[in-house]
């Protein structure tokens, strides 16, 4: 089979990676391009994805099912795939900042971890 | 109703009255011209009416002479401008193609749409032109009446919402393809009993006046 | 349970904050948002709490209720249902007849004025008894039915347009939804069936905001059928080249270009299916080689066949043609005819003046 036509889009979505990344050095403005929001040929995101290459940081999340946060070669712009319990693709983006915010400790669970931790200590005698 | 059914409406019921009242019309047009018959001319021929008739038919393409071409360039090639777009239009566009091969069983291969688009622009400036110039033209303007610009109206109009539903401008592109269907419908429901006949009749006339020319060995 | 908000309730499931975040911006993709709406969505997902959802199913195939339960398990539209309580859906239900109109009953009494009700199939008119529930025809249920409820998602192209069963010659007299409900909010999801998880983002765009989605001329949601299909389509560099199809199965098929040939009624068809997609987003009809068949779009069955070009009239052209030529030819030849007496007619009544004559008429 030839390879499909393209719809075009790589190009403007690489130009607005550059913008979005000018604006985070310049304010600290992030920014999320949601990928399922556009139409693209079947080759079109494993093409996007091998100029984007591949980073630094690789962070995996369990968390109602798995969430891969890759870190792309151009620093400050992170692709983030996030599945479901079934391994089902649910969201597919990418991320302007300096850090995913999903992979900061969250108030609730510190929380909660510190209050599990604190009844483990509770039960410990030194 | 909703544009769906608009479209639905103008693509079976309005192309059913539309198409019947452009054949009807057209064959009593030409039935009624060619039944007129013509007087036998008892002149002895000074030359072939038949080449005379024919070569007509393509010489008048051009302006005969220099002269004229001077005085009138403007609505030369302004027409020109705006017959080639419009034929361009209505022929080479593929979905008008297949609508032509859905109609006569045959077709033949289009032109890539930007370049459809591009001579539509120039077709639409051109016609526009045309009649700001009959506007303006003291003598054009007396001599122009309603059916110059029925006329007008009926073919500015499938060519202006052909090209705002191409780039689906303004309105929904459901709404503009069914307002640009009508507007052909009403061009065709028309045609027979307007100016716009001479799409049909104009070769007719020249090869009259070219056979009348070429039986008395009048140059043509 | 009812009572918890949302996020309680996923932290009862064991789900973290991080969890619960990831929730939100796949449901802001569902929802068809922004990525920026996800700290509101959040916000108000925190204390969203659990609306009764009550499921009618009238003249229908079933294909909408399939296509939503194919998908949700276990996935986000699993936990969108989750998040409704469905107390009735007599397709899905285990309880049958008196106990489930009961139950229906219950959930209208306990929810009055705040339930959901979601339809999916047709209503005959023409006989109440085409179709009926318990003994109960679909009219009256709905009529009933809609009275206590807050808004009213006519899901699939039968419950919002009417669909196969109000095709042309329409047997058993099939109306919409809204041509029958007139004072409610009415969200119409169709397609045929429509997206899975158009009919969950409906759905989640009320549990979070607790409002009803933007909606265009069709009552439709202009988050999913805000987007042209021919617009959004990948073969459309195609389109524009000239390069189509001419058969399923030639060079140009195989190169994956344009449709419009075989049919395509992409043009005309705003959904949602080029950038969703389906199946979990792998692929859609025209990225599977086969045209649009417009089926999000009202009377899509009437609209000619699904492999006759758009630009093509619908019916009996060619006949058509050959009886306005002869009726023209007929016509045409009478005409002429009456021509050519009225002609004649003047040339006998012709009478030859000599200048005689004219003298005679001035000296008269
Ligand atoms: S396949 Fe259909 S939707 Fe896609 S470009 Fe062709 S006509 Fe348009």
């Amino acid at each position: 089979m030839q390879p499909l036509e393209k719809t075009g889009n790589i190009l403007p979505l690489l130009h607005e990676i550059r913008h979005a990344l000018e604006d985070l050095l310049a304010t600290g403005q992030t920014m999320v391009i949601d990928l399922q929001a556009m139409p693209f040929a079947p080759s079109e995101l494993v093409e996007l994805k091998e100029i984007l290459g591949v980073g630094e940081v690789s962070a995996e999340l369990h968390a109602l099912g798995k969430s891969t946060i890759q870190e792309t070669a151009f620093s400050g712009a992170w692709w983030i795939v996030h599945f479901n319990i079934d391994e089902k693709m649910i969201s597919q983006t990418i991320e302007i900042c300096h850090i995913p915010a999903i992979l900061m400790a969250q108030h609730a669970d510190i929380q909660m971890g510190l209050q599990q931790l604190s009844s483990t200590l509770g039960g410990v005698s030194l | 109703m909703n544009s769906a059914t608009f479209l639905i409406w103008v693509r079976e019921t309005g192309f059913l009255i539309a198409s019947s009242i452009f054949i009807i019309g057209l064959t009593i047009r030409f039935f009624e011209i060619f039944m007129l018959g013509r007087k036998k001319d008892l002149s002895e021929p000074k030359g072939c009416a038949m080449r005379g008739g024919f070569k007509t038919i393509f010489t008048r393409f051009l302006p005969q002479d220099s002269n004229t071409f001077q005085r009138s360039y403007f609505i030369i090639i302004a027409g020109y401008v705006f017959h080639i777009g419009l034929l361009v239009a209505l022929f080479l566009l593929v979905p008008h193609i297949e609508l032509i091969r859905a109609a006569l069983g045959f077709g033949w291969v289009g032109l890539p749409t930007p370049v459809v688009d591009f001579l539509t622009v120039l077709s639409l400036i051109s016609m526009l032109a045309l009649l700001w110039h009959r506007l303006t033209n003291p003598v054009l303007k007396m001599i122009s009446d309603a059916g110059d610009y029925t006329a007008w109206i009926l073919t500015f109009l499938p060519l202006l919402t052909g090209y705002l539903a191409y780039h689906h401008l303004f309105f929904d592109y459901t709404w503009l393809l069914a307002f640009h269907i009508l507007s052909a419908e009403l061009l065709m429901i028309m045609l027979p009993f307007t100016k716009l006949m001479h799409t049909f009749t104009i070769f007719v006339s020249r090869f009259y006046g070219g056979a009348i020319s070429g039986h008395k060995g009048v140059q043509v | 349970m009812n009572q918890l908000s949302l996020e309680e309730r996923l932290r009862l499931h064991g789900v973290s904050r991080r969890g619960f975040l990831k929730f939100c911006a796949a449901t802001a993709s569902l929802m068809a948002l922004s990525p920026a709406m996800i700290p509101r969505i959040a916000a108000a997902l925190e204390n969203a709490k659990r609306p009764s959802v009550i499921w009618l199913s009238f003249q229908e195939c079933t294909g909408c209720t399939e296509s939503i339960t194919r998908s949700h398990s276990p996935s986000l539209e699993s936990l969108i249902f989750d998040a409704i309580s469905l107390d009735y859906h007599h397709t899905l239900q285990v309880a049958s007849g008196d106990a489930a109109e009961h139950a229906r009953e219950q959930a209208m009494k306990d929810n009055w004025g705040k339930y959901i009700l979601v339809v999916d199939g047709s209503i005959p008119l023409g006989n109440k008894g085409f179709s009926t529930i318990a003994g109960i025809s679909n009219v009256d249920m709905l009529i009933e039915t809609a009275k206590g409820a807050a808004a009213i998602v006519a899901v699939g192209s039968c419950a919002a347009f009417g669909g196969l069963p109000k095709a042309n010659p329409n047997p058993t007299g099939a109306v919409s939804i809204d041509m029958i409900i007139k004072d409610k909010p009415i969200i119409n999801v169709p397609g045929c069936p429509p997206i899975p998880v158009v009919m969950t983002g409906v759905l989640a765009h009320f549990l979070t905001f607790g409002t009803l989605p933007e909606l265009d001329h069709l009552k439709r949601p202009k988050a999913f059928y805000g987007q042209n299909i021919h617009d959004r389509c990948y073969r459309r560099p195609f389109y524009e080249r000239g390069q189509f199809a001419e058969t399923f199965d030639d060079e140009g098929a195989k190169k994956g270009w344009c449709l419009f040939k075989l049919g395509c009624k992409g043009p005309t068809t705003y959904n949602a299916c080029a950038t969703t997609k389906w199946n979990g987003g792998v692929s859609f009809p025209i990225e599977s080689g086969h045209g649009c068949l417009g089926c999000s779009e009202p009377n899509f069955w009437d609209a000619g066949s699904f492999y006759a070009p758009l630009s093509t009239p619908i019916g009996h052209v060619a006949q058509n043609a050959g009886y306005a030529l002869a009726a023209g030819a007929l016509a045409g030849a009478a005409i002429g005819f009456a021509n050519k007496q009225k002609s004649s007619q003047a040339i006998e009544k012709h009478e030859e003046i000599t200048v005689n004559d004219l003298i005679k008429g001035e000296t008269k």
